[in-house]
């Protein structure tokens, strides 16, 4: 059915515009598509209002080529850089009130599962620093704690980068920022730690400059959360404007933040080692067979 | 106590929530376990006129809280979001009830109001049938979602408990809450008693769902008044139910990755980008509205129309009233017949659409118009003055007004009736409240006001 709405109605194809055409002839939908066949498909997000060189459009690209279901995924998101280009994709988006996008997506996907059963319904929160960890703080943690199925993506890009580069929670101490005119006064937020203390099935972190990292952690994150429970990813996606960094070198500082304070990190619970073991053949999950006995 | 004082039957006697715990533990036979969903699964369907017009109906005498929980276990509700406050905390405890029972299939407690409604604009874009409830401070935490819900074309009924909202804390009743409710682009209505509360919530789900409408709506009561005071309440059999919500029916599609197209935020288009041009939402704006407009005809249909009108014939004075001050004003009425005024009363069901033309009707006439409230700001008289206007050559009186938590004494009512006839200087409503027929400069006065 899903497979259904993104085609024409029969006769009506020719009319259709050539982006439109390239979506159906060309798209991701009901095929496995990965980053290494980019420039071979139609990808979902391609035109976006976003700045030159803006890191997070790239992880955001990234992220949608991943989507096991592109036919039967629905972001959500809020206020901020982010939804600018995800608005712009070739997937339903819910662009609710700021903040909200883990309550919205707590209804979204209780509603769809009442509606759909077992049949993959995949909801993607993708949000901003600021609307995750400062004004949607509540709504986010509850919705871990209360074992919502579905994922969340927070854009880190360590500044409120749509309002004009104020400082947020995940602000690093010190920095100077407008409302921070002496410095950020306190440590960057651990997320992740509140991540996994309120029961997260799946926990990364990860940054845009490599690829092939990104699909993994992506569809783990979407598989996890669509059989198990949350599942939370944190990627750093600079924001070359408000941190004054040239162009050219966007890839070279997400590098240097890497290497600095977004080193690859991946929890995994038991059971959604099991699910992605059993369910999406994940051998690297299976059990280990015992030693034999020398 | 003897039989015949008890002789009401109590479908919702307090304590029954034990129906909604766990099943007991599995002993190691299964067999004569009983199913907690027995009762839920046999509900039949049956059309809205048929629930509305022509199932019989037994009378029981239940607070208002149990009156909204038997008006959702026969609306088949889908989910339900729950978050406590006085004086609504009873009605979604006992929705949770029904959850237990099998009546309601989703159900949960959310973090605030501003998650809940959130979350129930989440479940109305997944296409079940949403309820939630709250009041006062917890109508103003959710009031952003709330607002966004009509813009985002979100059927689904959010009933309003109303108490003081403002500091000094308080958990009385006053229905200022409304007066924030009204400017949302929702259809909100407002009961005056526990039978009304029943009747309203159930036909709501069924307005709020017409494809032409296509919007949330508020049911909104005076709390404690309604809520937790028992009232005879005539019900049809609990073995019947509304049809199920159905999702692609909307206006504007769900998001289920099902109805095309999918894409609210960019084909609507609503928020395509910061810079988005102003006409866009500038008609988007009005069609919300022509949505409420559009309800008009099926409150007519489900409700016997916007307003109810008593004794309104040949008065001289007419009252207008909302909620519970109905009642109050009744007794005004009983009171000014003893006393040889002829007094009628227009009870006003829905607040949005607002009953303009029928006012505009039913006042052409009146020498004197009073509308007392249960709050200091006076929403409804603003309402009345503003449709009325030049249509009506009585005197309006914006009062008498009882707030943060009081009721309305019917006397206080009365000498209002009393100084608009003859004159006399009110001591509880200021002269800036009062629109006279003499003086350009006191209507303008009023008018700037009020």
């Amino acid at each position: 059915m899903s497979l259904d709405y993104v085609k024409f109605t029969p006769g009506f194809g020719k009319f259709m515009p050539k982006e439109y055409r390239d979506m159906v002839d060309f798209g991701p939908f009901g095929k496995k598509t990965s980053v290494s066949q980019v420039g071979t498909f139609k990808e979902i997000l391609e035109e976006h209002p976003m700045c030159a060189g803006c890191a997070m459009t790239l992880f955001i690209r990234l992220a949608m080529i991943a989507f096991p279901n592109p036919e039967d995924t629905i972001t959500v998101g809020t206020a901020g850089c982010g939804r600018l280009a995800i608005s712009q994709a070739a997937i339903p988006f819910v662009y609710g009130n700021y903040g909200d996008q883990n309550g919205v997506a707590s209804g979204l996907a209780r509603g769809l599962k009442l509606r759909f059963g077992d049949k993959p319904k995949d909801v993607v929160v993708m949000a901003g620093d600021g609307g995750m960890a400062d004004i949607g703080f509540a709504q986010t943690l509850h919705s871990w704690f209360r074992k919502e199925k579905f994922t969340t993506i927070m854009l880190d890009n360590e500044v409120y980068g749509n309002t004009g580069g104020q400082e947020s929670g995940m602000t690093n101490k010190g920095q100077v920022l407008k409302m921070a005119p002496l410095g950020k006064k306190f440590e960057k937020m651990d997320m992740l730690g509140m991540a996994k203390v309120a029961g997260c099935a799946y926990v990364a972190t990860v940054v845009p400059n490599n690829p092939r990292r990104v699909e993994s952690v992506i569809k783990k994150a979407v598989l996890i959360a669509r059989e198990v429970g949350p599942t939370y990813i944190q990627a750093y996606t600079s924001c070359n404007i408000e941190y004054a960094i040239p162009t050219e070198k966007v890839l070279e500082d997400c590098n240097v933040v890497e290497n600095d304070r977004y080193k690859f990190s991946e929890y995994i619970s038991d059971e959604a080692k099991e699910a992605l073991a059993h369910l999406y053949g994940y051998k690297e999950y299976l059990p280990k067979p015992a030693k034999a006995i020398e | 106590m003897s039989d015949s004082l008890e002789s009401e039957v109590k479908t919702n006697p307090q304590g029954d929530p034990i129906t909604s715990a766990a099943p007991a533990p599995a002993t190691a036979t299964k067999v004569g376990r009983k199913d907690p969903h027995a009762e839920a699964k046999k509900q039949k369907i049956v059309t809205p006129e048929y629930m509305f017009s022509e199932a019989p109906r037994e009378r029981e005498f239940i607070t208002g809280s149990e009156c909204a929980k038997e008006a959702v276990r026969r609306s088949n509700v889908d989910m339900s979001i729950a978050y406590p406050i006085t004086p609504q905390s009873e009605t979604l405890q006992l929705i949770g009830v029904l959850y237990g029972e099998g009546y309601v299939k989703e159900f949960y407690r959310g973090e605030e109001e501003y998650g809940v409604m959130s979350a129930m604009a989440g479940g109305s874009r997944a296409g079940v049938r949403c309820f939630t409830a709250t009041a006062g401070p917890g109508t103003l935490r959710g009031l952003e979602p709330i607002a966004s819900w009509p813009g985002h074309r979100l059927p689904l009924v959010a009933m309003f408990t109303c108490r003081v909202v403002n500091a000094p804390l308080a958990i009385q009743p006053d229905n200022i809450e409304i007066a924030y409710l009204l400017n949302c682009g929702m259809i909100v209505f407002h009961a005056e008693n526990q039978q009304d509360l029943f009747d309203y919530i159930m036909k709501a789900f069924i307005i709020s769902e017409m494809n032409d409408v296509t919007l949330p709506v508020g049911v909104c009561c005076d709390g404690f008044f309604v809520t937790h005071a028992r009232g005879y309440c005539a019900m049809q059999d609990k073995g019947l139910k509304l049809p199920a919500r159905e999702a692609w029916r909307g206006a504007v599609p769900v998001l289920d990755a099902e109805n095309p197209p999918a894409r609210l935020s960019r084909d609507a288009p609503v928020q395509k980008s910061n810079f988005m041009a102003y006409n866009i939402h500038a008609v988007w704006q009005q069609e919300v509205w022509a949505a409420v407009e559009r309800s008009r005809k099926y409150i007519d249909l489900y409700m016997d129309g916007l307003l109810e009108a008593q004794n309104v014939e040949d008065a001289d004075v007419l009252l207008i009233a909302s909620g519970s001050m109905a009642g109050q004003c009744r007794e005004a009425i009983r009171m000014c017949t003893e006393k040889g005024i002829k007094a009628g009363l227009i009870k006003i069901r829905s607040l949005r659409p607002f009953p303009t033309k029928e006012l505009r009707k039913l006042c052409a006439k009146a020498k004197l118009i009073v509308v007392p409230e249960f709050n200091y700001v006076g929403w409804l008289a603003k309402d009345v003055a503003t449709a009325i206007y030049g249509y009506s050559k009585a005197k309006i009186v914006a009062g008498p007004h009882v707030y943060g938590g009081m009721s309305m004494p019917v006397e206080m009512i009365y000498d209002e009736i009393e100084c608009g006839l003859t004159g006399k200087k009110s001591a509880t409503v200021p002269s800036s409240a009062i629109m006279g027929t003499v003086d350009p400069d006191e209507v303008a006065h009023f008018m700037q006001n009020i």
